[in-house]
Order: C-alpha cells, then sequence, then structure tokens
C-alpha cells in the first residue's frame, strides 16, 4: 500500500504530527505497537504522575479542559488524556501494528510492519525517547542471587523482596522510586549521579509556570550553547504529587534514605561507589540558584516582585559522610533508574552517523523525508514534555510539506504550504 | 590578543590554542589518545625516586622540556629519612595541582582575571589499615578535604561554579574517586 506519510509511535508526538498534517490535508497512517499511549499502559510505574501540572497539557488542537489545572495527571488519566486528543482529532492510527524495518528506497521508505507493508515519501519517527533502559556494565557483575529491576520494569514496592534495596540514580525515576520504596518500610540506598535539582514550587507558583513563564523552557536547539550537553542532561529531580511537596537529596535524606555515589564497580565482594557526590551535589544547588536567580530578575522586571512572596532559597543540600564501599550482599534488589535511550533497530543504517547516532537537525533527518519529534531538546527545551511536541511538529510539518513539495516538482501547491508556519512560537493555550 | 575591543583576561593560559585542539580532537579521536609514562627506582629504605621524560599522544611521542623527577620517602617518626615527600602527599599533590590547573582553566574561558588561587588540601588516613591491625579499615584515605581561597573579579557563585567545572573535567579527580583497573606485574 501507498500512503505519502507513515508516523511511527502513537503516543503524544506521534497524535501531535498526525493532527498537523491532518491540517495540511497530508493523507498519512499513525503505526502503533500496542494502544495509544502504550508505553504508559506497559512500561510505567503504577504510581507515577506528570511532572508538569495540568494546565502545561497542551497539545494541538487540544488541551486540558479538567477542573484541576494546578494538579499533577496519574498515569491512567494521562493514558485516557491522549486517547480522547485521539478521538478528537480522529487521528488514523493503526494499534497492534508493530514496526520491523524501515528501508530507504529510490522513491521514500518501504516500512514492513507484522501487518503488512506501506510505501511512503516520509516516515516520522515518534517512539520516543524512553524505549530501553541505560544500564550501566557493573549490573552484569552482580551476584545472581540478587533481585535487578530497571525503571521501565518497576510497578510498585510488593514486586520486591522485603530486604534492603539499592536505587541507582537520582534524577526522577530514580528519587520517586527510591522514595516510595523508603516509604514500604525498605531500607533504602540511593547512589547519586549527576542530577538536576529544583523545587516543585518557588515563592508561591510550580517551577514549571516559571520555566514557562521566563522563556525557559522554549529557548531553542540553535541558540543553546552546547547542544551536546542539553539534550544529555539528566530529568529535572522533580515529583507531581497532590500535596506539591518537593523531592530533592534533603528530602530523601531527612526520611532516611541513604546516599552513597554513583555505582562503579563491584571488587570481591563490595560494591564501590564514586566519592564525587559532593561535588555533583555541590554543582545541582549552584545550578538550582542559578535558575531561581533569573526567576527573581524576571519577577522584579515584571513588577510582579510585592505580589509574591518574598524568595526563600532551599537548604544546601546536607550530605554526610558517605561510604565508598559496602557489602554488596547486603542488598536483596538493585533498582537500576539510570536513564533510558530510544532504540531504533528497525531503520535503515544509512539513517544514523558514525557514531551510530540518529543523523538530524531539529528532527529534520539528514536522510532526505525522515523526520523525529519527541526527543530531549529537539528543537526546545521543553521537545520531550508533552507541552513541547506540538510546537515542534507544527514546525517538522511545514518541512516535511516542504519535502513533499520538492518531490512533486512544480504542483502549484508548494508556496501555500510554506506559509505562515516558520519560527513559530508556541501559540497554544 | 592586542587587537580584541574589551581588555581580554590573562591568566597565563592560552585558551584560543585549547579551544582549537578541542575541535582538533573532536574531529579526530585517535588523536585525543594519550599515554603518561614514569619510572621509579629504589634509591635506600623507603627512599624511591621516580623519574618523567616522555609521553604519547596526538599520535607520535613526546619528551618534557626536561626530564622531572619526584623524591618520595617516609618521615623520621616511621624511622625513615624523610628523603622527601610521602607517596600519599604526591597523590595530594596530584589532585591539587590538576583541579587548579583546572580552574585557570575554565576561568579563562569564562573571561574570569584571576589574582590568587590557593588551596589547602588535606587527606585523612587511619594507619591501623596500612599496618594490618584491622582488616575494616582502608588502606588509604578515609577521605579527602580541597579547600580553596580565590581572589578573582567574578562573584562568589560564578567562583564556585569555577571549582565545580574543574572538578566535573578534572582526570586526577575521576582517578582518586572513582575505581581504576589497576595491574601490577613484572616487566
Amino acid at each position: 500500500m501507498r500512503v505519502p506519510v507513515v508516523v511511527i509511535g502513537g503516543g503524544q508526538a506521534g497524535l501531535a504530527m498526525s493532527h498537523c498534517l491532518s491540517g495540511r490535508s497530508i493523507d498519512h497512517i499513525v503505526l502503533e505497537r500496542g494502544a495509544v499511549a502504550n508505553s504508559w499502559r506497559s512500561e510505567r510505574w503504577d504510581s507515577l504522575r506528570l511532572l508538569t501540572p495540568n494546565w502545561m497539557s497542551r497539545l494541538p488542537g487540544f488541551e486540558y479542559r479538567g477542573d484541576d489545572p494546578d494538579g499533577f495527571m496519574t498515569k491512567n488519566e494521562v493514558i485516557d488524556f491522549l486517547e480522547e486528543y485521539r478521538q478528537s482529532i480522529t487521528a488514523p492510527v493503526l494499534i497492534n501494528t508493530t514496526v520491523e524495518s524501515v528501508q530507504a528506497t529510490a522513491n521514500g521508505f518501504e516500512v514492513t510492519t507484522n501487518q503488512g507493508h506501506w510505501a511512503c515519501s516520509c516516515v516520522v519517527v515518534a517512539t520516543g525517547s524512553s524505549s530501553e533502559p541505560r544500564v550501566p556494565e557493573v549490573a552484569s557483575q552482580l551476584p545472581s542471587g540478587i533481585q535487578q529491576l530497571n525503571a521501565l520494569q518497576y510497578r510498585n514496592p510488593e514486586q520486591l523482596d522485603s530486604g534492603e534495596v539499592l536505587v541507582v540514580g537520582a534524577s526522577a525515576s530514580g528519587a520517586q522510586i527510591a522514595d516510595e520504596l523508603h516509604r514500604s518500610g525498605r531500607p533504602v540506598t540511593l547512589a547519586v549521579g549527576d542530577h538536576v535539582r529544583l523545587p516543585r514550587q518557588y515563592r508561591g507558583r510550580d517551577i514549571h509556570w516559571w520555566m514557562d513563564a521566563i522563556g525557559q523552557l522554549d529557548e531553542r536547539y540553535d541558540e543553546v550553547d552546547d547542544l551536546t550537553r542539553a539534550r544529555r542532561l539528566p530529568s529535572l529531580q522533580l515529583i507531581g504529587t497532590p500535596e506539591r511537596r518537593t523531592l530533592d537529596l534533603n528530602a530523601l535524606i531527612s526520611a532516611g534514605v541513604g546516599i552513597v555515589g554513583k555505582f562503579m564497580n563491584i571488587a570481591g565482594t563490595n560494591a564501590q561507589f564514586s566519592g564525587s557526590p559532593a561535588h555533583l551535589i555541590a554543582s545541582a544547588d549552584l545550578k538550582q540558584n542559578r535558575l531561581l536567580d533569573r526567576i527573581d530578575e524576571f519577577a522584579l522586571e515584571l513588577g510582579i516582585e510585592d505580589q509574591l512572596p518574598r524568595a526563600t532559597r532551599p537548604a544546601r543540600t546536607r550530605l554526610g559522610a558517605i561510604p565508598s564501599e559496602m557489602p554488596v550482599d547486603r542488598f536483596a534488589t538493585v533498582v537500576w533508574a539510570t536513564g533510558y535511550r530510544p532504540s531504533y533497530s528497525w531503520l535503515d543504517p544509512a539513517a544514523f552517523d558514525h557514531r551510530g547516532q540518529l543523523a538530524h537537525d531539529g528532527g529534520v533527518g539528514d536522510l532526505p523525508g525522515l523526520y523525529l519529534l519527541g526527543q530531549p531538546f529537539m528543537r526546545r527545551r521543553k521537545s520531550s514534555f508533552i507541552d513541547g511536541v506540538g510546537p515542534d511538529a507544527i514546525e517538522l510539518t511545514a518541512s516535511l510539506c516542504s519535502h513533499l513539495d520538492r518531490l512533486a516538482g512544480s504542483r502549484a501547491s508548494g508556496s501555500r504550504l510554506e506559509m505562515g508556519v516558520r519560527g513559530g512560537r508556541s501559540s497554544f493555550g | 590578543m592586542t587587537n580584541t575591543q574589551t581588555p581580554a583576561v590573562d591568566n597565563g593560559v592560552n585558551i584560543e590554542a585549547l579551544l582549537g585542539a578541542r575541535q582538533h580532537l573532536t574531529d579526530a579521536p585517535e588523536l585525543a589518545k594519550f599515554q603518561w609514562r614514569a619510572t621509579s627506582e629504589w634509591v635506600k629504605g623507603t627512599h624511591s625516586r621516580t623519574t618523567f621524560t616522555d609521553f604519547s599522544g596526538l599520535t607520535q611521542e613526546h619528551s618534557h622540556r626536561q626530564t622531572y623527577t619526584i623524591d618520595a620517602d617516609h618521615p623520621e617518626i616511621f624511622a625513615s629519612e624523610d628523603n622527601g615527600v610521602t607517596p600519599t602527599e604526591v597523590a595530594l599533590a596530584a589532585l591539587a595541582s590538576c583541579l587548579t590547573a583546572g580552574v585557570a582553566t575554565v576561568a579563562s574561558n569564562r573571561n574570569i582575571q584571576l589574582r590568587s588561587v590557593k588551596a589547602t588540601i588535606q587527606g585523612t588516613m587511619d594507619l591501623q589499615g596500612m599496618l594490618g591491625i584491622d582488616g575494616d579499615i582502608r588502606n588509604g584515605f578515609s577521605g579527602i578535604d580541597v579547600a580553596y581561597t580565590i581572589d578573582a573579579d567574578a562573584s562568589e557563585a560564578d567562583i564556585e561554579a569555577l571549582v565545580a567545572q574543574s572538578q566535573k573535567r578534572s582526570p586526577v579527580f575521576d582517578i582518586i574517586s572513582n575505581p581504576t583497573r589497576v595491574t601490577v606485574g613484572m616487566a
């Protein structure tokens, strides 16, 4: 079968792209390996809520309309939200359709799935940035008696043995899982690597409200100093809860969670941890204050300074003496929350650079007709957020239309499709 | 440097050359592979002398401007002759000098003029480990503390950020704070 555009992935990114393509009457299909919002259904822990407040769930042609704009959607609410979005935009989603290969051809691409083949001019890869866990080498050295789980496999504390747990990684996933396991009564040690510390609220408003207001989330990929670094930044150390609590290392330490450095190695019967957490923690404190300084300056410039509660800075992280070695067999379970990576095993090798990275400029693939959506800092800081995928999809759709026009030669529709889209900042919400 | 409009900072670091090298090594990663070497010879008692002559990198051999040596020994309270600093102190020197080189480099890159940089460095050790008295105590430092006093044209937060960035990129900080594979055998 032939269709101009195949979108791979029926999550927030694939649906937003579908809406933008429909808006330009471009025929397309969305291939989804499971059901809409599949990873939210099958690869997230039970208690997970969005890190961004409900009002920030703004997609092209759809946004949160519930009665709790400042709340944080539960996992099931996210699934319902995306399902409602699919229905409202009547996205042509083919569920239970797993992509087996995407090959570049003379006329575009050949897409092979477990439900048949499609030939198309453009492919939009919207499979997310968390296809598989990024687990360090040391995992393979753990004694077989220790239960190992990664953050995509973790569901709830009942999955675990009742013994002591080592949670590795202190970004959003690791901090939240360590907190939940500690609350379940298990002794928890948290291995801390590089992380981004933020308070849930600052001067009476949600931190994401501020980041949105000061324009930080709109910072573009072609404007930042070090894009590679910006794209590799760990997720924000935050949790979305009804009580809007801050989940930083101070909160975990006060609750009784033990802190160690990055899990580096096993020597004999001992787990060895990096001696560097004091440095990483000091850096995270400094960077947090830099953002809060920016917020204070913004409030001053905007003249809303006197309407806000006085600035109270989060206390410096209080790290006591921490061990650099622990007997590894004291842990019944190790949970790896050491990050995720996308998986493109089905994609034509011609799409990758010499380092094995998918080659693209702001989501426009080096391979003509290939587009990428929903990756961290793909076109702007919020690219991987529900709130960020819309502006990216609009810009990519413009680029994709030009590509289709070029393929179609001098057909009259060309210039019309280019109008009024380039450089558009988000105008939703 | 003389033609720039704003007075550039001068910390004695050739930042243009470093940035150029960084770009060069990004484009040709095989140039980035270096090997550092030393030979160490026993003198007498606990006294040894380590000599540094050459190293390799940029796919070729290089020599230091001159041969350098470090004498190491144990102090008189260990019934030694104290012909040099202890090897553990050499490790402290390596860490401090690496971090300080980083502070100067990062400061230059961030256009911060340094006036003085002083580090005091302390390594705490319980000799019951080294002497085999208590197997639960490690041979090495139980911890290392470095304290910087920096006088520079920058805010306190920017100076702290200098020290933080220096740690982030310091080889010796990494070598000391993280496990490294070590083999010792016969030549």
